[in-house]
């Protein structure tokens, strides 16, 4: 690794990958930084060694990459990005800041394209808490890298596709799904897969996956959502109700309890923004595309000079679209930094432009269906955990609005309410629904200050091998 | 006019807000303007020390007074008294440490010097080595991020009103009465006190009377939660560290090494190379610091005046504007000189003199009201 690129590449899941690929192929110095082992993100999650990969789509991704040219840094932490001002010698540039399997790192690069993908919205019900409860992207991971099942009897439960697809790896993995729950009803998703008739392979995709599900006998609840998950040292059942059009329970309506030893629950995926946020680009909340998003300009510029946006943290569009906008990032880099023509650039964006639009439509059609939806916090019980790293309940953050409190941060500091080791990255979502259902207006939230580090980093890794006249300390100390 | 105040404060952190109570309960008609929310400044993203072993000297009989208030508050600030404890690795560092540790002991702060054997023996997991060393007992911790619930609760017990997320944006003298226009709306009061910190600097000069103050980014970290390594806030003889392991099991690093931004933005970022220096210093003193995970930093502004004790009293020139401010102990002396700065505007004696701002104004040296 140099000390310096001409475009370093933050995240190698779709977008970052093809956006690192391209970028190094137009003879740009590029470096590409992961946590994970290999490239794929979440969609196109490598396999642990030993296992073989039955993502076709995956292994041409990392083919590429691995062929492009560019410098690929696995298992690399990035923690902090910061501008850093142009000097004499040298215009302005980022300085990322990463922990890698050497230590820290930290480079700099002329351009930056971020490509950090998204995360899981979580919605809070009774007993999430619970061991043998997680996400549908942690389930994702489990089956598709680790070949391993969340439990022997899994209700499957959140809108939108992750959910079946979900349900048809267990499947696959020879495992048994007892209940399919979806908080929408059976005809919002024909409605989202209509509206992509236009790609008539994704929607066929899109409605495999209710067939198949139907075919093996899983029994499906549509328009209905989890209301407790049962147990006392883990999943035992979960009780289930129908919800109405906002996700709210229907009063008086019949539950039903389904025995269980294991639930993967998730409610959409919120674009991983942070690094935006850190270096104060500017931001808008689009609830279509998952929530905060940065405001993009012509070819995934922001509004930061030469900072591009990609794939689903800039906005969730879904796999097919991600590489595209990674192309396209790629390709503006390249024209900022005077190592494209214009003509080319023009060309090749244009292109590319329309296939995103095109590839989006799917994406966009299955983020409408998974949107942040805040009525779903609304009837959530008081004692109900929302931050579960600092064991903040629902009734909490309710008690501090009733305070006077308005805004998130503010709400944070009097609850510790995201202070915890997951960075707010778990309860955000819930926490701002349960503001606004307590009725503080959405444009008086906010959103939560974004900090350094972007994940926790052991702090032994920062500090190294070092000896005591290492640290800068002053010379006179009387102050 | 009928409509105005009695008192406008503008800025909500421990200041503005200690001062609005004292003065509510004092029985004025009191509105406080803060841009943001109560307490989301330097004032609820400080380290939380309540330490008379980093206080300057003049400043003590106030951090002494300080501290029973934050005591008084008791876990609706976090409130801990784990003594403290300030160690010194170098002949340099030791010489210093004694020398200032003696001068504030006869200031009457109650710090004794103690061995290294009886250092450790409080602290085991401290890096032994240690020169000198000296320990409070009567030391502690508040947790800062408290401070704006505290103030809010006890502003509406008090009848103070609060107007959060109102900037204001401009102050102007209007007869004997003052209009202060916030983003929401005017309000007028017949005096107003102006306690924003870093953001005084920039107010002062729209006034005309600049005040002479500098912007400091301190920098502070958390960890994950571990096992308990330490009891006492540890601090250090250069001054240039702070660490405080909270009940619930994480470890709180300060020491005022500098981030950089700017105040009227609002947005200040960590700088990775004095981050690194200051946990390089942490884990220095407590080894075991080696084993956490960092969670966060992040920074805070921090108004400081030329010679390092606050400004308290009328803005020269004006006869109805005051303004309040601190530097450095700032937290801990908060609540006691805004209950003093309410005193003062109330027509009562201050029980301990006040921090005239004229003397920045070419008249005589340090006066007290």
């Amino acid at each position: 690794m140099n000390a310096s690129y001409d475009v370093i590449v933050i995240g190698a899941g779709p977008a970052g990958a093809e956006a690192a690929a391209t970028a190094a192929g137009l003879g740009l110095a590029t470096l590409v930084l992961d946590e994970a082992r290999a490239a794929g993100g979440l969609v196109y999650r490598a396999p642990d060694p030993g296992l073989a990969a039955h993502e076709p789509d995956g292994n041409a991704m990392r083919t590429r990459l691995a062929g492009s040219g560019a410098t690929v840094a696995f298992e690399h932490r990035v923690w902090h990005v910061a501008p850093i001002a142009a000097d004499d010698e040298r215009p302005a540039r980022f300085e990322v800041s990463a922990v890698g399997p050497t230590g820290l790192v930290t480079v700099q690069a002329a351009a930056l394209i971020v490509a950090t993908g998204a995360v899981e919205r979580c919605y809070p019900r009774p007993g999430w808490t619970l061991p043998g409860v997680i996400g549908l992207g942690a389930a994702t991971v489990m089956l598709k890298s680790q070949r391993t099942l969340p439990g022997r009897r899994v209700v499957v439960a959140g809108p939108g596709p992750l959910a079946p697809l979900v349900a048809n790896l267990i499947l696959q993995g020879g495992g048994k799904v007892v209940a399919m729950i979806d908080p929408n009803p059976l005809g919002r998703w024909f409605g989202a897969v209509t509206g992509v008739a236009k790609r008539p392979g994704l929607a066929a995709q899109g409605g495999s996956w209710l067939a198949r599900l139907v075919v093996k006998g899983v029994p499906a609840y549509r328009g209905w959502d989890v209301r407790t998950i049962n147990g006392r040292d883990g999943v035992e059942s979960v009780t289930l109700g129908p919800v109405d059009g906002k996700w709210r329970p229907v009063p008086g309506a019949p539950e039903r309890t389904v025995d269980a030893d294991s639930v993967c629950l998730g409610y959409g995926l919120t674009p991983a923004a942070e690094i935006y946020r850190l270096l104060g680009a500017d931001e808008h909340y689009v609830g279509a595309l998952g929530g905060w998003v940065p405001v993009q300009r012509q070819g995934r510029r922001t509004s930061v000079a030469r900072l591009y946006a990609a794939g689903d943290g800039a906005g969730v569009e879904g796999a097919a679209a991600a590489p595209l906008s990674g192309r396209l990032a790629a390709l503006s880099a390249a024209f900022d930094l005077d190592r494209l023509d214009a003509s080319t650039h023009e060309r090749e964006s244009a292109a590319t432009q329309a296939e995103l639009a095109r590839a989006a439509r799917f994406g966009s059609a299955m983020a409408k269906l998974v949107a942040p939806v805040a009525s779903a916090m609304a009837d959530v019980p008081d004692d109900t955990i929302i931050c579960r790293c600092e064991d903040v309940t629902a009734g909490a953050v309710r008690a501090e609005v009733a305070a006077g409190v308005r805004e998130i941060n503010a709400l944070k500091a009097a609850t510790r309410c995201g202070m915890g080791p997951c960075g707010a990255r778990m309860c955000a979502d819930a926490t701002t629904a349960l503001m606004e259902c307590a009725g503080v207006p959405f444009t008086e939230i906010g959103r939560l200050t974004a900090r350094t580090p972007l994940r926790p980093v052991p702090l032994a890794a920062l500090t190294g091998t070092y000896d005591y006249s290492d640290i800068p300390l002053p010379e006179k100390l009387d102050t | 006019m009928s409509n105005a105040y009695d008192t406008i404060v503008v800025g909500g952190g421990v200041m503005g807000a200690a001062a609005a109570l004292g003065l509510a309960r004092g029985g004025m008609r009191v509105v406080l303007c803060e841009a943001r929310g109560l307490g989301m400044g330097a004032s609820g993203v400080n380290a939380g020390t309540l330490s008379m072993q980093t206080k300057r000297i003049p400043l003590t009989p106030y951090a002494i007074r300080g501290y029973t208030m934050w005591k008084a508050g008791g876990d609706a600030v976090g409130f801990r008294e784990t003594g403290s404890l300030c160690v010194a690795y170098t002949q340099r560092e030791a010489d210093v440490l004694n020398r200032q540790m003696t001068a504030r002991r006869d200031a009457g702060a109650p710090i004794e010097l103690i061995t290294e054997g009886a250092a450790r023996a409080k602290e085991p997991n401290l890096r032994p080595g240690l020169l000198a060393a000296s320990y409070c007992a009567a030391d502690g911790y508040a947790n800062a991020s408290l401070t704006g619930a505290w103030y809010r609760r006890q502003l509406a017990e008090a009848g103070g009103e609060l107007r959060e997320h109102a900037p204001a944006v401009r102050i102007e003298p209007d007869g004997p009465e003052i209009v202060v226009q916030t983003t929401h709306g005017a309000l007028r009061a017949r005096r107003v006190l102006i306690a924003t910190g870093a953001w005084m600097k920039a107010m002062s000069e729209a006034l005309g009377m600049p005040l002479p103050m500098r912007v400091r980014v301190n920098t502070v970290s958390v960890t994950e939660r571990m096992p308990i390594v330490i009891r006492a806030v540890v601090t250090h003889a250069s001054g240039l560290l702070s660490l405080k392991q909270a009940a619930n099991g994480t470890l709180l690093i300060g020491g005022a090494w500098q981030g950089r931004g700017e105040a009227a933005t609002f947005r200040g970022e960590v700088v990775p190379a004095n981050l690194v220096a200051n946990l390089r210093l942490a884990q220095y003193v407590l080894p075991k610091l080696a084993q956490a995970q960092l969670v966060r930093s992040w920074t805070g502004f921090e108004g400081q005046t030329p010679d390092f004790v606050p400004l308290a009293g009328l803005l020269p020139g004006t006869g109805n504007i005051y303004v309040l401010g601190c530097v450095r102990s700032g937290y801990t002396i908060g609540p006691y000189i805004g209950k003093l700065m309410a005193d003062l505007m109330l027509g009562r004696e201050p029980e301990l003199p006040l921090f005239d701002p004229a003397r920045f104004f070419g008249e005589k040296a340090p006066s007290t009201t």
